[in-house]
């Protein structure tokens, strides 16, 4: 069996970013794997332990993408492919998912397309469900459990959480998955798995590699410009009062009036 | 030529989801003349085809079919991109619900349009759409256009629009049709569908009381159940009571777990990092009740109580309990 997963870096969650005058950003941050990847990532590597096989993980983007193909090199995965290509520069999701899905024909042999939740960065899961109909797979999104997956009668079946609930879905592999942070425990780094990751080979494939013409790269949206967040206006009224109970009025008093119960 | 508005109206077992009106009032607006065709997939879903006549839709397309009774990609994918071909609709709008992201998504992949997802605001800049969207788990905004010609999709996050309200006098044309794709040519099947019960959805919540770290422990969430129930709140949750394992993931509040938009958000034992505020920060009113006056959360809410939740929380339900009846 032959699991793909597919990743990107993203400036940590947790870093302050700035946006600047002339409508740029800064992530405020080094990169680090897409934090929703590392379930998508560890699925890929915990799968092809359980059922024997070859867990690729591929990205479409720049050299500065390598880290997270080294992280994904780090906890098991067999092998990285960096897709990169100046005419995939700024494209939108469908451009993306045109590259990604031509990579995932050329490796030939893949029963399962693994995705994280969405990029954090630029908050997109389309490209996701885009790859899904590039290939014409199976697309099973917001998957919490794998429950049960057969690589030889090409079988799977999943639990998707939504916001109206669970529903579980059997299809046909080959497939592409997204998870949610339900999924397992992420796996993280060991010593020996980063010395290993660093000194493994990484190919690069470009449009020609993939038969990628300009007009399949075409993108038909695109990025302006950042703003930052309008500030909240007001400050806080603090409620007080000798016993919970009269704040408890008190605050009922004011929510009644902002009309919100 | 492409003209009017195509809006995919989303249903659970007969009922429409609430975003999806929101869509329908954005498409009237986008496209004031019309037509504003909404596309409704399921089984007996008639009732949701007039209701989308009454909140402003010219035309209802519905396919009612077994093959439609539950979500799947593929089918609900290959229904939409055909009528999206024979109508060319200048916009297609859905909303940015799970369902929403993957089938809006997954037609323009196969239609070759643009498409700017979870979008909390819209506008017509030359005939082209531009969106605001909150991007970094909300800590900045992203403004995107789409650049190519022929249908132009977006996907519109709850609570950000205003829902179409109904007018009981509007009338409109509702046209059945079939399945694009057969039982056979479908590869997945739906085994079992477990639906939420009894609690209201976070991202559709109008009230929202969230716990954090300050509650304790599995217990301490109790009496935020109970205000909850009071004023028929959805139950959010910080990630460090989440990642303590006091209460499952999918309650979690911040970047990385929902984005909300309620008209009342109350923060009880939430600091207020700032992954949580990204999640909560465009909720109209935020009530934060916390022990540590200095805690963040106090400086991004409208009003704030210092105190013990397990005295303020009881108290208040009480008093809205006896004021609500």
């Amino acid at each position: 069996m032959h699991v793909v997963v597919i990743t990107k870096n993203t400036p940590d969650t947790a870093a302050n970013v700035t946006v600047k005058g002339d409508g740029t950003i800064d992530w405020g941050s080094t990169l680090v794997v897409n934090p929703w990847d590392e379930y998508a990532i560890t699925e890929a590597v915990l799968l092809k332990g359980a059922h024997n096989g070859t867990a690729t993980i591929l990205t479409v983007g720049g050299e500065e993408h390598s880290e997270a193909l080294k992280h994904g090199l780090a906890i098991g995965c067999d092998q990285a492919i960096r897709v990169w290509d100046e005419a995939l520069a700024g494209v939108d999701s469908l451009a993306y998912a045109e590259a990604a899905a031509a990579a995932i024909r050329k490796l030939g042999d893949v029963d399962l397309v693994l995705f994280g939740r969405e990029f954090a960065d630029t908050a997109t899961d389309q490209h996701i469900y885009q790859v899904a109909r590039k290939l014409g797979w199976t697309m099973l999104g917001s998957v919490a459990k794998i429950d049960a997956i057969d690589f030889a009668a090409k079988t799977i079946r999943v639990i998707r959480q939504t916001e109206h609930g669970a529903q579980t879905v059997s299809s046909a592999l080959p497939a592409v998955v997204s998870v949610l942070k339900d999924i397992n425990e992420p796996k993280y780094p060991t010593f020996i798995g980063i010395r290993k990751a660093a000194k493994a080979e990484m190919p690069v494939w470009s449009a020609a590699d993939l038969g990628l013409d300009a007009s399949a790269l075409q993108p038909r949206a695109q990025q302006l410009r950042y703003q930052t967040l309008p500030v909240r206006e007001g400050t806080v009224e603090m409620i007080e009062g000798a016993t919970a109970q009269e704040k408890a009025a008190k605050l009922v008093d004011k929510l009644i009036e902002e009309k919100v119960l | 030529m492409t003209q009017g508005a195509l809006v995919w109206i989303e249903q659970f077992q007969g009922r429409a989801a609430s975003a999806s009106w929101e869509a329908l009032g954005a498409a009237r607006t986008l496209a004031p003349d019309g037509p504003v065709i909404a596309a409704v997939f399921g089984q007996g879903v008639g009732d949701v085809a007039q209701e989308a006549i009454r909140r402003g839709a010219d035309t209802v397309l519905v396919a009612d079919d077994a093959t439609l009774a539950d979500y799947r990609f593929e089918p609900y994918v290959a229904l939409l991109a055909q009528i999206v071909q024979e109508r060319q609709p200048a916009f297609v709008l859905g909303a940015a619900t799970v369902a929403g992201r993957e089938v809006l998504a997954g037609t323009a992949a196969d239609v070759g349009a643009g498409l700017l997802t979870d979008v909390t605001e819209l506008s017509l800049e030359g005939g082209k759409l531009q969106a605001v969207r909150p991007v970094i788990g909300g800590k900045a905004l992203s403004v995107e256009a789409i650049t190519a010609d022929g249908p132009q999709f977006a996907t519109l996050r709850p609570r950000a629009f205003p829902a179409s309200e109904p007018d009981e006098s509007r009338s409109g044309e509702v046209v059945a049709l079939s399945p694009a794709l057969s039982e056979d040519a479908i590869a997945t099947k739906v085994e079992a569908t477990e639906a939420r019960s009894g609690t209201v959805s976070l991202t559709d919540a109008t009230i929202i009381v969230s716990g954090g770290r300050g509650v304790g422990g599995p217990e301490g969430f109790e009496p935020v159940r109970e205000l909850a129930s009071v004023l028929g709140a959805a139950v959010g949750a910080s990630r460090a009571a989440v990642d303590a394992g006091w209460i499952p993931y999918e309650h979690q509040v911040g970047q990385t777990g929902k984005v909300v938009s309620p008209d009342l958000y109350i923060a009880v034992g939430i600091s207020g990092a700032i992954q949580h505020q990204a999640g909560m920060r465009t909720a109209k009113v935020i009530v934060a009740i916390n022990k540590d006056p200095d805690a963040p959360i106090f400086k991004l809410a409208r009003y704030g109580i210092v105190g013990d939740l397990f005295e303020v929380l009881p108290a208040l339900t009480d008093e809205l309990r006896r004021r609500l009846g």
